[in-house]
């Protein structure tokens, strides 16, 4: 399978815990979204407790964490919401 | 556009929405408190992903017009950093006859804050603090 290039947008807490708002990703093709939570957990530590990932969106849509990304996608993970 | 960065006109936004056939406006605003759980707050800091937040309120807006079909609605949700006595948000409905201007109001504030992607940080003098991050 071919690589696929993802853009990570980070809001929120995780923009502060990652100290960056976005970053390239340079994936083997049939990674998702939960794979990357777990790198994301491995390299942060104030992420090593959250096993299961937030709420997932790809091109600005909640999609399952366990959706298979493609090249071009744009990837957020989406912290509990405190709108209103 | 449903985010601003500027303080929220209310009255501009019943003028938007209000119709010769409306008999009555709901108008509801979310304003900061000083308080949360327990502890005191000074601001809060309002983000959001910005494109998908206007797309998943759009969503809302649509599925709210289709339930509630004699209400006019309009809406805005301040982000950046507010103070206490802010408003964060406003919603205006109206309609033929109250009934369904507080219906549709009501529904709208609660779904926005269940799916759309905003965030606040609280700053109080204990520190800052996402809201909702702890739970997770």
């Amino acid at each position: 399978m071919r690589d696929v290039k993802v853009r990570l947008l980070f809001f929120a807490v995780l923009r502060d815990i990652t100290g960056q708002s976005e970053t390239e990703l340079e994936l083997a093709g049939g990674t998702r979204p939960r794979d990357i939570w777990q790198q994301l957990r491995t390299q942060y530590a104030k992420l090593a407790d959250y096993v299961q990932p937030p709420m997932t969106a790809i091109n600005e849509s909640y999609e399952s964490p366990d959706t298979e990304l493609h090249d071009g996608d744009e990837l957020a993970f989406i912290p509990p919401v405190a709108g209103g | 556009m449903y985010l601003t960065d500027d303080v929220i006109d209310a009255q501009a936004l019943v003028r938007r929405v209000m119709r010769p056939s409306d008999g009555a406006y709901v108008l509801f605003e979310g304003v900061v408190r000083n308080h949360h759980e327990g502890h005191a707050v000074e601001s809060i800091f309002y983000d959001a992903y910005r494109p998908m937040a206007e797309k998943e309120i759009e969503k809302i807006v649509d599925d709210v017009v289709r339930e509630f079909p004699d209400v006019a609605l309009a809406l805005q949700h301040r982000l950046g950093y507010l103070i206490v006595g802010d408003s964060s948000i406003a919603i205006v409905c109206s309609s033929p006859h109250r009934a369904e201007s507080f219906a549709a109001c009501r529904v709208l504030i609660d779904r926005i804050k269940q799916t759309v992607p905003i965030w606040k940080k609280e700053k109080g003098p204990g520190g800052e603090e996402w809201v909702g991050w702890q739970s997770c």
